[in-house]
């Protein structure tokens, strides 16, 4: 047996064991869902504003639920995938795609300047009145200046996603480099380093569980951008076919989308998460 | 006890009148609201070549401070710190630390904290030969099974050790250690003495320790600066060690004159300049 045990295996999974242990992990959720799932019945029955739970799934049923990839028959217009009449998993991947771009934006910009800002006492002076003002603007209220700078709503929509994402990312590269314990440079310091080596050798790295965390709001801010980058883009994305199906007037719809948008904003928090816990386990 | 044991045989080599690192006149004062306040003043000191010197005193004599001026850290306020008559402005490999708290990056490997220092001394070195020199000095503070571990995996005495590694693997001309053996465990503590001291032999570095820890002074040093309370700290006492090389911790243990040293830096630390809150 001494090899077996020598081995690393996992322990076999034993369901029943594992449901004494977490038993209350997953009963308490579901109660807590069973539990305002009822309360929203009651509400849109007695208030008759909203759809319920059911109306909700038996309206969205066919095809929305059923098949995420759905494509309509007036879909294929001019811009490819256009008007609107495809599955919402195609609309979130095309708002995915609009938020990477505008969050990759944010997170190179962010971060440099994170980094001149926090290498600069004089420079943090000086601009973080203007950046606490600034990164109190609600994305909506970008929508109107985004249109007026870029006069298109595409580059419109990225920049309204890159700027409501940018702000936590300098804030927090900006502490972790002023953060960096005195060791490290004076290790750079005895050591003579060159800007270069200082940079990528010590500076970056010491900074990373700092970028990180900030690379972890901003995923979240950027994708809580997405409806208003989205609202005044005529063809596609998971903003668009709420704003469309708010005008329309199908309710139902605007709710699948918005279990679709949590859904999707938790995942991608989760993932940048994961990938922080990874990357910073050295720290 | 002959002449010839009173110093160490490297610094028999150097030309006599021949001063290798010299602290001349040197006082430290900060501004501060009340007024300036002296941490220490009128410290003059000649360090030989290839000399294992100590520095003992209570917290707060401005130990660090000192040293601080040697490896270029701090300035002096007055005076002047020369190595081979060159003054001393700022840090550089030359005068190389190894810091109190081990200053490893903890992203890096062992072998990887050790050959950043190595490539940033000798940049223009094959990569093949900068290898070997971090291997080899790694082998040296027995760490060839460890050297792949990154420092959080390393227990304080191992990273002690990366840090020595990588402190003599650029060939410093003055080995500048503070405190550096304070936070391990007695047996470490003693291991690693040792292992100090004959690399100490082989590399014929000069080197200028910082420690509390008297037996530690006396079994390391060729001579043990003791300073006196801070503020206005000086060098009370400098005390000549005289113990033949190699040392053997043992034999020093029965040398009646070991005791003789060691009760007379007692008496001056807990005497005749006590430590009083």
């Amino acid at each position: 047996m001494a090899t077996v045990a020598g081995r690393n295996r996992l322990p076999r999974f034993n369901f029943a064991t594992y449901f004494k242990k977490n038993g209350r992990n997953v009963i308490a959720p579901s109660a807590a869902l069973v539990v305002a799932l009822i309360c929203w019945e009651l509400f849109s029955a007695v208030t008759q504003s909203l759809p319920g739970p059911i109306q909700v799934i038996r309206e969205t049923w066919d095809p929305l639920i059923i098949c995420p990839f759905y494509v309509g028959n007036q879909a294929w217009g001019l811009n490819g995938l256009s008007g609107g009449d495809v599955g919402l998993g195609w609309q979130a991947i095309a708002s995915l795609i609009r938020v990477s771009i505008g969050y990759s934006l944010a997170a190179m910009v962010g971060i440099f300047v994170g980094v001149l800002v926090g290498a600069s006492r004089l420079l943090y002076r000086a601009v973080d009145p203007m950046f606490q003002v600034l990164r109190t603007v609600p994305p909506l209220a970008w929508l109107p200046i985004a249109l007026a700078i870029f006069r298109d709503s595409g580059p419109a929509g990225i920049f309204i996603i890159f700027v409501t994402a940018i702000w936590p990312i300098i804030y927090n590269t900006a502490v972790g480099v002023q953060q960096m314990p005195q060791d490290y440079k004076n290790v750079a310091k005895v050591l003579r380093l060159s800007g270069k080596e200082y940079f990528f050798s010590i500076l970056l790295p010491s900074i990373v569980p700092y970028m990180l965390t900030g690379l972890r709001l901003g995923i979240g801010l950027a994708w809580l951008a997405i409806v208003a980058a989205e609202m005044l883009r005529g063809d596609t994305g998971i903003g668009f076919f709420i704003w469309n199906s708010y005008n329309s007037g199908n309710l139902s719809e605007v709710i699948l989308a918005l279990f679709y948008i949590g859904m999707i904003g938790f995942l991608l928090d989760r993932l940048v998460g994961a990938i922080a816990s990874f990357v910073a386990a050295d720290h | 006890m002959t002449a010839q044991i009173l110093t160490s045989p490297k610094s028999a080599l150097a030309k006599p009148g021949d001063p290798y690192l010299e602290l001349d006149g040197i006082s430290k004062v900060y501004p501060t609201a009340n007024g300036p306040f002296t941490v220490m003043e009128d410290i003059t000191l000649t360090v030989q070549e290839g000399e294992f010197v100590c520095v003992i005193g209570h917290s707060g004599c401005g130990k660090t401070t000192l040293l601080n001026m040697v490896s270029g850290f701090a300035q002096p306020t007055t005076g002047e710190v020369r190595l081979q008559g060159q003054r001393i402005t700022r840090p550089g490999p030359d005068r190389m630390v190894v810091f109190q708290n081990y200053a490893l990056l903890p992203w890096k490997t062992a072998f990887e904290n050790v050959y950043l220092a190595v490539d940033a001394v000798q940049p223009e070195r094959p990569r093949r030969e900068k290898l070997e020199i971090v291997r080899e000095h790694l082998a040296m503070v027995g760490l060839e099974e460890a050297m792949h571990k990154k420092p959080g995996q390393l227990s304080g005495g191992m990273k002690q050790r990366v840090a020595i590694a990588r402190a003599l693997s650029i060939r410093p001309q003055v080995l500048i250690l503070d405190e550096p053996f304070g936070a391990l465990d007695a047996i470490t503590k003693e291991e690693l003495q040792e292992e100090l001291l004959k690399i100490w032999t082989e590399h014929q570095v000069t080197v200028m320790m910082i420690t509390h820890d008297i037996d530690e002074a006396l079994f390391l040093a060729d001579r043990i600066v003791m300073m006196t309370n801070g503020p206005h700290a000086r060098i009370g006492e400098i005390m000549a060690v005289p113990f033949p090389r190699p040392r053997d911790r043992a034999r020093l243990m029965e040398d009646p004159y070991y005791y003789t040293l060691r009760n007379q830096a007692l008496d001056f630390l807990y005497s005749r300049y006590a430590h009083h809150e």
